[in-house]
């Protein structure tokens, strides 16, 4: 448990480099800023924050069957997580295919016609929009993947009373990637919408 | 390869004698800063050297007295707090006089005399070219009179460089996107090394040059050369016709674009409330990103993107023209107003008009 | 006849039984083998630049000097100092000093030594194919847009041993933490430990930042996106602010295993306790706290904010502050102590006067006037050289001769390891210390030309490193030769104080019969036991 802990720490270190990139940029180009925040869709990344918490009570339900033992409910509860996020994976994809197709993505040909004097700055933080949701989205694909380990493990009946560490560690895992999100979403979304 | 290799420690060793003779060991000091940064560094020296003698000597005297003999035990000593605050605080004490005293020499460093001479250096890779207020350009050599200080303005056109002369013991990083300063004061007459001190590429060891302190009389000789193309100003007026600036920016009354007369250093209002200094990076950033910073009751997107089509050397002739619109007061750095010792302009008029007669 | 007896390295056979291991010791053994390739190789580039500094105008071309100071950096920092104390000598020793069988994750332990192998495969690609020129730093933007050499490949073989390093420091904080024996307090744990322990901080706190540095700057090279071009209005001085918030700790996590393994040679050889056992252990963590604030100096002329720079250049001055009670605190430890003049101590005594020189030269780097005086210069790679390499390597080959018998059952010739200990004492002097001198003369760093009256110094300098370089030669040597015919080494060769000591040389694989319990403090050299005469070595 320890060892995921200390990991976690890692992985906020890791993400916090690039919200210190962030950070700094936004301050000092807050015109650019302002500009592309007409791109960020509030209504799609408020249902995708929605679903993750949706998928973290989920998984503590989940965490919690295993503690009692209840093997049906965990395997319930840990399909019903694994579906809430590819839900919000595939809101992701919906999102990035929508970038793409108005040319937002840099570097595969980068246009901003709608205020063509913030071209530079709306190409670096678009890159750090793509960065930071890309990162966020690699770590859940990475705690799909960990999920269904733990469902092959629980339909094999692996979990218990006795027995349920992994569950809690993996549960802690997806708990810190929705954390990350919860800072992701105000942050790039909802800030600047109304300036 | 092999008889390089044969050769080559006998080839070296056989140098040495020879250069041992007027082996260097310490730089020239050549500036009003040197002196002072020196002391630091004898300080740090001595203070540094006592340390070592006192660790070295400890453990030897420990090692020798306390070497093991037979029947002789060691004693467990657990500690000692007291011991170890003083040897803690007292050390720290003279850091404290280190830090402060270095944090005074730099705090002076940041901050050139309001007479300073300036002149504009633009490094690119791999070669520094010079500019001077009257015009005059250079490459890799920079003239400057004895006891005149001098702030140099720099920029990079392509990577970050680092522009150092170890004689005056000033350095300032080049960054490309920003203007970067340092000042100095020559106090002997000579000629010092400029190195670039921050790797650029491939000939980065070759990107160095020669500062000549040159006295009253050799420095107005010097100067007396005079720039065939004008002062930096004068070449900035050009420019500014020839870009179409004058189409937009007229100078005596308002038209779609902010007045420049009167505007160097002075506060500008932005549009999105904020207030900025008009200097000289506010005006290199206007210039080659005009939509960073628009001026409030003005639009975005009026002023061309001149990024790519003006070098780093054209930006400072035009910002000397346009510091030459504001009225001459202390405050401001004008390229016409120099001192007479750092441009003599009456040779210079006199080489001027001497011009046409011939 | 004595019967050949089982341990770690002979209980099992075959590639699989090693490649495939999970036991601390044989990964610290594949470690060891690796890093010191790396630093063969690392050290050779050395050997070669240094030749064409003979030269004022240079031997070799601009790019392949500039190509070979790269790589000796990026190899020496991030594939052999960053892994080299924490992954063989503390892999080997944190289990068995704190009374476990193992590490926490053995697996994950294997995997970090795999991740490194990967790192170092693209960075030996990166070498072979030309080379990287932009210096271990890798500017922006340099690197990201200029530089037309092998900068993602070499970028990506960092990023990955990055993660290496972050595996060994997650486990060695939750082995200290969850696995020490019935009885081994924090307060009982030899200082090794907590040095070692304060590293993994380190590492798991500082690498990240690396690992997103890195990243970023590959997508930048590959998709030129603009984030430290200035123009498109990217910042390259946010990159030297990411990079070294990393690589300032960095350094740290080359010093302190360094500073573990002298606490405990001290304490052996002067038959004591050491000497401010608390302020020893505290300033550890000191160090590692502190480092993480004092990247800035690294930047003072770069136009940071005055008060920016004040403020770094103070932090720095503090963070000198715990070392500088460590050197004391072992000085102390040999008051009234009982010293013999063996290898380990001699390295000892080597890495107190260097490490105190190097570190009295990073003080003039603190003060603002005196690094704008020095920045870029030669007066740079000396200091760091003396705290890394007149520090952390002495301390490493300490270390190594010390824990030899341990590891291996084996003893190293004494006449041969102390004639080495001086050759590389002297040349490692002349080496570096010209180097102090050229660098206040103003001479810059990373040039393969220079002006001529800086040759004397020069070819000073390159005769040192002949030197030095064949004093690291000599104990590869030795060492080789010790395994199959060096005298066998009994449990306890050195009489000395600590749970390896009490079990065989070499270990077995699961290091205890039965776990022990600690009932004595650490360094309980009062003890009548290690007042017995030392062990013969067994012949």
């Amino acid at each position: 448990m320890l060892g995921m802990w200390t990991f976690l720490i890692t992985e906020v270190l890791f993400f916090g480099g690039m919200f210190g990139a962030y950070a700094v940029y936004r301050n000092m180009y807050p015109g650019a800023f302002a500009s592309t925040s007409r791109y960020m869709d509030v209504v799609l990344g408020g249902t995708n924050t929605a679903v993750l918490i949706c998928s973290s009570l989920t998984m503590v339900l989940a965490v919690r069957a295993a503690q009692l033992s209840k093997r049906k409910d965990l395997i319930l509860f840990l399909i019903l997580t694994m579906i809430f996020g590819s839900a919000f994976l595939g809101v992701k994809a919906f999102e990035y295919h929508s970038k793409w197709v108005e040319h937002l993505v840099p570097g595969f040909g980068f246009q901003y016609e709608h205020a063509p004097e913030y071209l530079h700055p709306a190409q670096l933080l678009f890159f750090l929009y793509f960065c930071m949701t890309g990162m966020h989205a690699i770590h859940m694909i990475v705690g799909l993947g960990l999920l269904t380990y733990l469902l092959v493990q629980a339909v094999r009946n692996q979990y218990n009373e006795y027995y349920f560490a992994p569950v809690e560690m993996i549960g802690l895992y997806w708990h810190f990637v929705d954390v990350v999100w919860i800072f992701l979403f105000p942050l790039l979304y909802l800030i600047g919408q109304r300036h | 390869m092999l008889d390089l290799a044969l050769n080559l420690p006998l080839h070296s060793a056989l140098n040495v004698p020879l250069i041992l003779a007027d082996l260097p060991l310490f730089p020239p000091a050549a500036s009003a800063q040197a002196g002072p940064i020196d002391e630091l560094y004898w300080f740090e020296v001595i203070v540094s050297a006592i340390m070592t003698v006192l660790i070295f000597a400890a453990v030897a005297f420990f090692a020798w007295k306390y070497r093991r003999r037979p029947g002789v035990r060691a004693v467990q000593i657990e500690g000692s707090t007291g011991l170890e605050l003083t040897w803690s605080i007292l050390p720290f004490l003279v850091m404290l006089v280190m830090f402060w005293w270095g944090a005074k020499l730099y705090y002076a460093a940041q901050n050139p005399p309001l007479d300073a001479a300036e002149v504009f250096v633009t490094g690119k890779q791999w070669m520094w070219k010079i500019q001077y207020a009257d015009g005059t350009r250079e490459i890799n050599t920079l003239h400057v009179a004895l006891n005149q200080p001098v702030k140099l303005t720099m920029a990079s056109e392509d990577v970050i460089h680092s522009f150092s002369i170890p004689a005056f013991r000033v350095r300032h990083d080049v960054v490309p996107g920003t203007y970067d300063s340092l000042w100095f004061t020559p106090t002997k007459v000579g000629r010092y090394h400029i190195f670039c001190t921050e790797y650029c590429g491939n000939q980065h060891a070759q990107m160095g040059g020669w500062v000549e302190v040159l006295d009253e009389r050799a420095y107005a000789n010097w100067a007396s050369g005079g720039g065939g193309e004008g002062s930096l100003s004068e070449q900035g007026q050009k420019l500014f016709a020839q870009n179409g600036c004058s189409t937009c920016h007229l100078l005596d009354q308002q038209g779609r674009c902010p007045i420049l007369r009167g505007l160097y250093n002075k506060p500008v209002q932005l549009r999105d409330g904020s207030t900025v200094m008009a200097n000289d990076a506010y005006l290199r950033e206007s210039i080659l990103d005009a939509n960073a910073k628009i001026v409030s009751g003005f639009d975005a997107d009026v002023m061309p993107n001149f990024k790519g089509q003006l070098s780093e050397e054209n930006v400072i002739q035009l910002i000397a023209y346009i510091k030459s619109l504001s009225p001459a007061t202390p405050a401001t750095q004008q390229g016409s107003q120099q001192p007479a010792v750092v441009v003599a302009p009456r040779a210079r008029a006199a080489g001027a008009a001497a011009q046409p007669q011939q | 006849m004595a019967t050949e007896e089982t341990h770690y390295l002979n209980a099992t056979h075959g590639w699989k039984s090693w490649l495939l291991t999970t036991d601390h010791k044989r990964i610290a053994m594949l470690y060891l083998i690796s890093i010191t390739l790396m630093f063969f190789v690392g050290g050779t580039m050395a050997v070669l630049f240094r030749i064409n500094l003979l030269q004022p105008e240079g031997i070799f071309s601009a790019e392949t000097y500039n190509r070979l100071f790269s790589m000796h950096g990026i190899v020496m920092v991030f594939f052999f100092l960053v892994p080299s104390i924490p992954a063989t000598l503390a892999n080997f020793l944190i289990p068995i000093m704190i009374g476990a069988k193992d590490l926490a994750f053995p697996r994950i332990n294997l995997l970090s030594w795999y991740i490194y192998i990967i790192g170092a495969v693209f960075a030996m690609f990166a070498i072979i194919r030309g080379g990287v020129d932009t210096g271990w730093t890798f500017y922006a933007p340099y690197s990201s847009t200029y530089s037309n050499s092998y900068v993602l490949t070499a970028a990506m073989g960092v990023f990955i041993a990055g993660f290496s390093s972050i595996l060994t420091g997650l486990n060695f904080i939750v082995t200290v933490h969850k696995m020490r024996a019935p009885g081994m307090t924090w307060s009982r744990l030899p200082l090794f430990v907590w040095a070692n322990y304060a590293t993994g901080l380190i590492q798991v706190l500082g690498t990240p930042v690396l690992a997103i540095t890195v990243l970023l700057l590959a997508f930048e090279r590959i998709a030129h996106v603009g984030i430290f071009d200035p123009n498109i209005g990217g910042d390259p001085i946010l990159f030297q602010h990411l990079f070294w918030f990393y690589s300032h700790p960095a350094v740290y996590i080359m010093i302190l295993p360094g500073m573990g393994v002298i606490s405990e040679i001290v304490a052996c050889f002067s038959r004591k306790r050491p000497f401010g056992y608390n302020f020893i252990a505290f300033s550890s963590m000191g160090i590692a706290v502190l480092s993480f604030v004092v990247w800035g100096h690294h930047m003072f002329v770069t136009g940071e904010a005055m008060y920016t720079s004040v403020a770094f250049s103070f932090l720095s001055f503090m963070v000198a502050v715990p070392s500088a009670i460590k050197v004391f605190n072992w000085t102390a430890t040999m008051y009234k102590g009982s010293v013999s003049f063996d290898t380990p101590m001699l390295y000892a005594f080597g890495f107190i006067g260097l490490f105190t020189i190097g570190g009295l030269t990073g003080l003039f780097l603190a003060a603002l006037a005196t690094d704008v005086a020095t920045h870029g210069t030669y007066f740079i790679v000396a200091h760091f050289h003396y705290v890394m390499v007149g520090g952390m390597v002495m301390a490493f080959l300490g270390g190594l001769h010390f824990w030899w018998p341990k590891i291996t059952g084996r003893m190293y010739p004494e006449a041969w390891s102390k004639f080495a200990c001086m050759i590389i004492f002297i040349g490692f002097n002349l080496t570096f210390f010209p180097q102090f001198i050229l660098g206040y003369l103003g001479m810059p760093r990373r040039y393969h030309a220079y002006p001529p009256e800086f040759q004397a110094l020069n070819v000073l300098s390159t005769a040192g490193a002949s030197i030095l370089g064949i004093g690291y030669l000599i104990p590869m040597i030795y060492f080789a030769w010790s395994i199959k015919f060096g005298p066998k080494a009994s449990a306890n060769p050195w009489n000395a104080a600590g749970l390896e000591w009490q079990i065989a040389s070499p270990p077995t694989t699961f290091n205890f019969d039965e776990t022990p319990t600690v009932t004595e403090e650490a360094y309980d050299y009062d003890g009548a036991r290690y007042y017995e005469p030392m062990e013969e070595v067994v012949g």
